[in-house]
C-alpha cells in the first residue's frame, strides 16, 4: 500500500488528507482447445488488465471517496479491450445510515450459480463467462440501518448497455450482435430512471432478503434483424418490474441457499428459482484439507425461450481449500441440463500465491449443447473450451 | 450395654459429621479448576472495547517465512461471546478482506467473510472450527474469546515457571466438534494470565504448544500478551502472532459491528 500525503489547501485551514493506492494488474494467456467456427476467431488469445484503487477519507472517516478505473486490453477483440470505472464513490456514514453517490457496485443474494436476484449492476460479459465481473452503475443508495434489518432504496439515473464479445473474440454467438444499435421499451432509452429497494436481516441462523426492481432489465433480447441481407442479432432493453427472495440457513456444516423471483417483462411475467446446499468438511482425513460439496437446482419457467441455460439443470461442484500458506483452493463444477443430455458445461477455477504480491489463476471451461436446441446459448459456443492462466500482481 | 450402644451411635454420628465435613471443605480437583478459571475471566471483565494491528509470522519447518497483517476491533459482550472485526491487509490479493465474528459461549459463533472484489458479504458455517486460520498453526477456534462455558476444568498441580508460581490446569472442550481432546494451561497466581498451553489432538496426542509472552498492562487491570507463538510439535511449522499498538475503550459501540460495517471496513 502506497500511502502519499497529499495537502489540501482550502481557503482558511490547512487539511491533510491521506490518500491510499492499491489495486491489482494482470495478464491472462486464453488457449481454446478446438478450431473456431468462424475464421475471424482465434485459438490463442493475450490481454492484460489494471484496476487500481485510490481511496481517501475525511471528517473522521464519516466521509469517503473511492475511485476505481478497470481497463483492459486485448490481442484480438476490440470490443474485449475495454475501459470502465467501476467505482467513483462518495460514501457518507451516519450513526444508523449510509448514502452512496456516484458509480459502484452492489451485490444481492445467497446463491453460487447463478444469480437471479442480482439486477442493480450490468454484467461485464467479456471479461468471464461466469458473469460475476460487472460494470459500474450510477446510483444515488440510502441504507437505514436498524434492529429489525437494513432497508436500502435505489435511484439509478443512467443505464449501462451489456458489453459482447466482438467478431474476432470467441464465447459468442454464431450471428453477429448489433452491438452500437440498442433498443429500448422505454422512450428515455438509457436514460430511463430505474429504482429498487431492498431489505436484508440476519435472524439468528438465517439470512433473508427481500428486494423490487422497477426499470430497465439488464438482461437484453437478442432480436434476429435483418440488414443489409445480413442477420443481425439486436440487443433490446425491455422495462420490467422484478420481485425477489434470497434466502441462506446455517445448519451445523450445512449451507442452505435460496433464491426465486418474480419478473414482469414484454407483458408477460415468469418465475425462477435456484436452491441447494454446501456442505463442508473440515480437516479431511486428518489432513488440513477442507472439502465443500455444493449442489444447487436451477429454474426458470421460460423453458427453451429462455436467454439463460440455466432452465431446468443441476451444479454439482466441490470446492477445496488446501489451508497452506500460499492459500491454494479449487473449485470444480459441473451442470447438466435435466431436459437436454447433450447440453452441459463444466469448469475448474484454481488459485494460489506465489508471493505476498504475485498470485496465480488457472481457470478452464467446456461446454456442450444440443444440436436440435440451435438457440441454446451453450450450443453457440460448443467449440469455445478453453483453459486460462493468469498471473496477477497485488499492490 | 445401653451405654455401649450410645456410645457406638455416637461414633457413627461423629464419623459421619466428619465425612460431612471434609467433602465440604476439602475441594475437588473439578472445583478447584473451575474456580481458577472463573478468577481468570473475572479478572478480565469490563475493558470494554479495543483495536489493535496483528503481525503473524508463519515459518515452516525448514525456517520459510511468511508474513500476515491485520487490524482487529473488539467489543466485549455481557453474558455473551465478544464481538470481533478482522480487517486483512496481507498478503495483498485479501486486502481488504473482513472477517466478521459473533463469538457465544455454548452455541456456535455466527460468521461472516466480505470478499471485496464481488462486494459479497457470504455466512460461513462456524460449527466447525478445528480449520486453519489464513493457513496458519492458529485455528479458527483458538482465535475465539476465552468463555467458561466453553470448557470443563481440573485442576492439576502446582509449578514454577519463569520464576513465576503457576496453576496447571486441564481444560477439556465440551464441544464436540472441537479439535482437541483436552488443553493443558499454565496461569501465573500472581494475576491469572496463561503463559503455557498445549493442544492435545483427537487421537490424545500433544499437537501444538502456545507459548505467550511480552504482557503489557491496559487501563491499570488488563494484561495484554504482545507476542504469542504457536508451535506444531508435529510437524514442526510455527506461528508467531504479534500485537502493536494495542487501544483501549475507543469508543466503538454495538452499530459498528454489522453487515453494513463488514462491507466498507478500512
Amino acid at each position: 500500500m502506497k500511502k502519499a500525503l497529499l495537502a489540501l489547501l482550502p481557503l482558511s485551514f490547512y487539511v491533510s488528507a491521506e490518500i491510499e493506492i492499491s489495486g491489482s494488474a494482470g495478464v491472462e494467456q486464453r488457449y481454446f482447445l478446438q478450431d473456431p467456427l468462424d475464421e475471424r476467431q482465434d485459438r490463442s488469445q493475450i490481454s492484460a488488465f489494471l484496476q487500481p484503487e485510490i481511496y481517501t477519507d475525511f471528517n473522521d472517516g464519516l466521509d469517503s471517496i473511492l475511485f476505481s478505473p478497470f481497463v483492459r486490453v486485448d490481442q484480438h477483440d476490440d470490443e474485449r479491450t475495454h475501459a470502465d470505472i467501476r467505482e467513483l464513490l462518495w460514501l457518507r456514514v451516519g450513526d444508523d445510515w449510509e448514502l452512496r453517490t456516484g458509480i459502484t457496485k452492489v451485490f444481492w443474494g445467497q446463491t453460487e450459480s447463478v444469480h437471479l436476484v442480482d439486477v442493480i449492476n450490468q454484467t461485464d460479459s467479456v471479461e468471464a463467462i461466469d458473469g460475476e465481473d460487472k460494470l459500474g452503475q450510477p446510483m444515488v443508495n440510502l441504507s437505514i440501518i436498524r434492529d429489525w434489518g437494513t432497508t436500502s432504496f435505489f435511484l439509478l439515473p443512467y443505464f449501462r448497455e451489456r458489453t459482447f464479445p466482438g467478431m474476432d473474440g470467441r464465447l459468442r454467438p454464431g450471428l453477429t450482435i448489433d452491438i452500437d444499435n440498442p433498443v429500448y421499451e422505454s422512450s428515455d432509452e438509457e436514460n430511463n430512471v430505474d429504482w429498487a429497494v431492498r431489505w436484508q436481516h440476519s435472524i439468528g441462523d438465517w439470512e433473508v432478503g427481500l428486494s423490487y426492481f422497477d426499470g430497465t432489465s439488464r438482461e437484453p433480447d437478442l432480436v434476429p434483424v435483418t440488414q443489409d441481407e445480413q442477420t443481425l442479432l439486436r440487443p433490446f432493453y425491455p422495462q420490467m418490474r422484478q420481485t425477489g427472495v434470497d434466502i441462506l440457513a446455517v445448519v451445523d456444516s450445512w449451507l442452505f441457499k435460496f433464491e426465486g423471483i418474480h419478473r414482469e417483462v414484454n407483458g408477460d411475467d415468469f418465475v425462477a428459482a435456484v436452491g441447494g446446499f454446501e456442505y463442508t468438511l473440515v480437516g479431511v482425513m486428518d489432513s488440513i484439507y477442507d472439502i465443500g460439496w455444493l449442489m444447487e437446482y436451477q429454474y426458470d419457467e421460460r423453458d427453451e425461450l429462455s436467454p439463460t441455460p440455466a432452465q431446468n439443470d443441476l451444479m454439482v461442484g466441490s470446492r477445496i481449500v488446501f489451508n497452506d500458506v500460499d492459500g491454494t483452493e479449487i473449485l470444480i463444477g459441473y451442470v447438466q441440463d435435466l431436459d437436454e443430455a447433450d447440453s452441459r458445461s463444466g469448469f475448474i477455477e484454481a488459485s494460489s500465491r506465489i508471493s505476498d504480491n504475485w498470485k496465480w489463476r488457472f481457470d478452464a471451461w467446456f461446454f456442450s449443447g444440443a444440436e436440435d436446441q440451435p438457440f441454446d446459448p451453450l450450443y453457440q459456443i460448443r467449440r469455445d473450451d478453453f483453459a486460462e492462466l493468469t498471473l496477477e500482481y497485488y499492490f | 450395654m445401653k451405654l455401649a450402644k450410645t456410645f457406638r451411635l455416637l461414633n457413627c454420628l461423629l464419623l459421619a459429621g466428619g465425612l460431612l465435613a471434609a467433602t465440604s471443605y476439602a475441594q475437588t480437583a473439578q472445583e478447584k479448576g473451575l474456580e481458577i478459571a472463573k478468577e481468570r475471566k473475572a479478572r478480565d471483565l469490563g475493558w470494554g472495547d479495543s483495536t489493535a494491528e496483528i503481525t503473524m509470522i508463519l515459518r515452516n519447518a525448514q525456517g520459510q517465512e511468511s508474513e500476515r497483517k491485520m487490524r482487529t476491533k473488539t467489543l466485549e459482550i455481557d453474558n455473551d461471546g465478544d464481538k470481533g472485526l478482522t480487517i486483512f491487509d496481507q498478503p495483498r490479493d485479501v486486502n481488504g478482506t473482513a472477517f466478521l465474528n459473533f463469538s457465544h459461549a455454548t452455541v456456535p459463533d455466527d460468521q461472516w467473510l466480505y470478499l471485496p472484489a464481488l462486494k459479497r458479504v457470504k455466512r460461513i458455517s462456524s460449527r466447525n472450527k478445528s480449520g486453519p486460520f489464513m493457513g496458519s498453526e492458529f485455528s479458527f477456534e483458538d482465535m475465539s474469546s476465552f468463555e467458561l462455558e466453553k470448557y470443563e476444568f481440573t485442576y492439576l498441580r502446582d509449578e514454577t515457571m519463569n520464576n513465576m508460581d503457576m496453576f496447571v490446569l486441564e481444560q477439556k472442550p465440551v464441544d464436540k466438534y472441537s479439535g482437541y481432546t483436552k488443553q493443558v494451561v499454565w496461569i501465573d497466581k500472581e494475576h491469572y494470565r496463561p503463559h503455557k498451553i498445549e493442544f492435545y489432538d483427537r487421537k490424545n496426542s500433544l499437537l501444538k504448544t502456545l507459548a505467550i509472552s511480552e504482557y503489557k498492562l491496559y487501563l491499570d487491570k488488563f494484561w495484554r500478551p504482545l507476542r504469542a507463538e504457536m508451535y506444531n510439535e508435529q510437524n514442526g511449522k510455527s506461528t508467531e502472532l504479534i500485537t502493536h499498538n494495542f487501544e483501549f475503550r475507543t469508543g466503538l459501540k454495538d452499530t459498528d459491528f454489522n453487515k453494513n460495517t463488514l462491507k466498507r471496513a478500512r
